[in-house]
């Protein structure tokens, strides 16, 4: 076997396997038009007068974020530029509550994180409605879910958009699913 | 000395955060001596109802104590002649939003008392004036917008009929500013800002600054980048001091912004500096800046103490400093010339102080830039020490300074301006500087600028000093010890565990029955303690803009809560 055909068997192994690593998500090059960026029916709680146990309304359009990583990374920047870092750090939070722990207080999951960044909350979360496109706002609500280790770890960008000396965000540890994501799939 | 007619008789009350307008935090009562401080026991305590940050002093006025609360701002008056119970309790309900523009905890650094009222800040921007029997408001004025990122988070200083109060938000893109107010109406006497034309300024003909980088047409704007200034910070958020004599007031300064210094090359007067001015008509008469230009957010905005220092064969009116940056500055008070510029803490980002030019010597390859991570830059941004004060004491001449030994990695990242939102572009990550101790307290002899003696403290010391006439001196950890030392020898004397961490200032006061008591208030917070009263989380070494990384021990070692504790000897 010569060296230069087992290059190119080795050069074709590489490719498959980059073919099947490519197809965990599918990638949106244009974002489909959404109504509102507010779920409908998403509150910060968990508690639905009148309603059966279980049946909250759960936004279908979440399923399209979680587990996506080009809407993660495309949320890591956005969580930079918006200044979003300057208030949660990478997470751990400051003059915000942190990110990457298993509490929230206006809800953990994709739509009521995206209805917290639109509306604002009023202890000094400010809304950022107006300032970003729909689609962004699910961006980042993916992005800032993924702090506390929702998604599967090969979605997560292995690196930090900005120079940083932590831990890269596949190898923090994760929280682990909680049932009310794992509901909405 | 401290300056004498800054520092009158001792009247046994304790009426603002620095004591006195020299903020020597000296308190001249000397019944606790070394000899029986071991016998000082607990009298009462109060709780504060809050769970953040408690940075303030008590105030003694007479019979009646007041607290001022982080937010929500409480002030409480509490009846020294019956063990601290509650007179009443002022609450200004300042905006809940205000939380989220307050950089490092939602702290208030005290009130003050003059001629029947109590005057404070609300984190939301408002100086408040209470009638100090009655518990009602006398006056309220708005001065800060939390839109803007403004708050204030300041103690007062009341002299010459005006209260004088400046902004918070060197984190946030705020243009600093100090405010005085008629003390009778609240009304704005004058403003004047730290950035910008020197008509804003208050720069006029007076204005004489002693070295001549600081001379010059709108340095305030020439100095930055175009447009720059009015975001570029100088905030007002540390102390004030006032020389009865010239009628001058003293303060500094904070970080420009945002930290991320490649996007602000120049000098960015007039940040990181100290002023003083004309107190009735806020006129800049010298200026002298500790950090131009500065790349660690080493605000300059730490106590400036007025001292008279021997001089040759007679006295020189001072001014005492233990900067943010690591020096230990002696000014004339007269001019803001340099005297000295002494490290009391370990410095690697500086080789010294030009003394012919006032500038310091900066280390290239510890300037962060963008694009890389700078590593074991010291002091942190933190500085060798931050907001909470020293103590000076007559007695001993010494300078006591609660402070810490961190160090840093710093990677710059461009910040954009989102009015109401962070402006640093910076990812820190503190640590131990050398020797491991995150803490330091130096009893500093200013006249021979030198140490000379300090106790190494496991955690940063984040709780001011006070020195007392009986020569003990007391200071608080973050762990939540209260100790007593004794000030010629630093040898701990006494020492009683609270609940929770102190940060907050001890003051001494002559109560009702004649006693000397020891007053302070535990509650662990602030920027170093935010690990805890914020509960953030320790798996991201940037959070709290790095602070958190040194930290990662304290939820072990204390939990958040505000309590007073107050102290006597036994009758």
């Amino acid at each position: 076997m010569s060296s230069r055909f087992r290059a190119s068997l080795l050069a074709a192994a590489a490719l498959a396997l980059t073919l099947t690593a490519c197809d965990r998500e599918e990638r949106h090059s244009r974002a489909k038009p959404l109504g509102e960026t507010v779920p409908a029916g998403t509150s910060p709680g968990m508690l639905y007068a009148g309603s059966q146990p279980g049946t909250a309304a759960v936004d279908p359009r979440a399923a399209l974020y979680k587990n996506n990583a080009p809407a993660l990374a495309e949320g890591q920047r956005l969580y930079s530029w918006m200044n979003c870092v300057g208030c949660h750090s990478h997470g751990g939070g400051g003059m915000g509550p942190p990110l990457m722990d298993s509490q929230w207080r206006y809800g953990g999951s994709i739509p009521q994180i995206a209805a917290t960044i639109v509306e604002g909350r009023p202890n000094g979360m400010p809304s950022f409605r107006g300032k970003l496109t729909d689609d962004q706002v699910w961006k980042l609500a993916a992005y800032v879910s993924s702090l506390s280790g929702q998604p599967k770890k090969d979605v997560v960008s292995s690196r930090a958009d900005e120079m940083s000396t932590s831990t890269p965000s596949d190898l923090t540890p994760r929280q682990g699913e909680r049932a009310s994501d794992t509901a909405q799939q | 000395m401290p300056a004498a007619a800054a520092s009158p008789a001792d009247d046994g009350n304790w009426v603002m955060p620095g004591k006195d307008y020299a903020s020597s935090r000296f308190s001249a009562l000397n019944q606790i001596t070394p000899a029986n401080v071991a016998k000082l026991g607990l009298a009462f305590t109060f709780s504060t109802a809050t769970t953040h940050g408690y940075e303030a002093p008590p105030l003694v006025v007479g019979s009646t104590m007041y607290l001022i609360t982080p937010f929500p701002n409480y002030l409480y008056a509490l009846d020294l002649t019956k063990n601290g119970a509650q007179k009443w309790v002022f609450k200004p309900q300042p905006l809940a939003a205000s939380q989220g523009v307050a950089c490092c905890d939602t702290v208030n650094r005290g009130a003050v008392y003059d001629a029947g009222k109590i005057f404070f800040n609300t984190l939301d921007g408002q100086t408040i004036a209470v009638d100090a029997n009655s518990g009602k408001q006398v006056w309220r004025t708005q001065l800060g917008n939390i839109e803007k990122g403004e708050t204030i988070t300041m103690a007062p200083l009341v002299a010459d009929g005006k209260v004088f109060v400046g902004s918070s938000g060197g984190e946030m893109g705020v243009r600093g500013w100090i405010v005085a107010l008629d003390e009778g109406s609240g009304k704005v006497a004058w403003k004047a800002f730290n950035t910008g034309p020197d008509r804003d300024v208050l720069i006029g003909s007076r204005f004489k600054p002693f070295y001549a980088s600081d001379r010059g047409k709108d340095l305030g704007v020439t100095t930055w980048p175009p447009e720059a200034w009015k975001i570029g910070g100088g905030n007002v958020w540390g102390w004030i001091s006032y020389d009865p004599e010239t009628k001058a007031i003293y303060y500094g300064t904070g970080n420009p912004g945002p930290w991320n210094a490649d996007q602000r090359p120049g000098d960015n007067k007039w940040t990181t500096g100290i002023f003083a001015r004309d107190a009735g008509t806020g006129e800049a008469l010298w200026y002298y800046q500790s950090s131009p230009h500065d790349v660690f957010d080493h605000d300059d905005v730490n106590e400036v103490i007025l001292a008279d220092m021997p001089w040759g064969s007679g006295k020189r009116p001072v001014i005492l400093h233990p900067g943010r940056n690591g020096f230990f500055y002696v000014l004339d008070r007269r001019s803001g010339q340099v005297l000295s510029a002494t490290p009391y803490g370990y410095i690697n980002s500086a080789k010294g102080v030009d003394l012919k030019t006032g500038r310091m010597i900066p280390v290239a390859e510890k300037e962060p830039k963008q694009g890389r991570v700078t590593r074991n830059i010291c002091p942190a941004a933190p500085g060798a020490k931050d907001w909470n004060p020293a103590a000076f004491s007559p007695v001993t001449g010494l300078v006591y300074i609660p402070h810490i030994n961190l160090c840093m990695d710093e990677g710059p990242m461009q910040a954009n301006y989102i009015s109401g939102t962070p402006y640093v572009g910076a990812d820190v990550k503190m640590y131990a500087g050398p020797g491991g101790n995150r803490g330091v307290f130096t009893a500093w002899d200013p006249i021979n600028h030198r140490a000379v003696w300090e106790i190494k403290e496991d955690l940063p010391l984040w709780s001011p000093a006070l020195a007392t006439g009986g020569n003990v001196v007391f200071y608080g950890t973050m762990d939540g010890t209260f100790k007593a030392i004794d000030g010629r020898t630093g040898k701990l004397l006494w020492s009683f565990k609270a609940g929770s961490g102190i940060i907050g200032q001890p003051i001494s006061y002559r109560g009702p029955d004649g006693r000397q008591y020891i007053a302070v208030v535990a509650g662990v917070g602030g920027w170093s303690g935010a690990i805890v009263s914020g509960q953030l989380d320790p798996a991201d070494p940037t959070a709290a803009l790095g602070f958190v990384n040194a930290m990662k021990d304290l939820p072990s070692k204390s939990t958040a809560g505000g309590m007073l504790y107050v102290f006597a000897l036994p009758r």
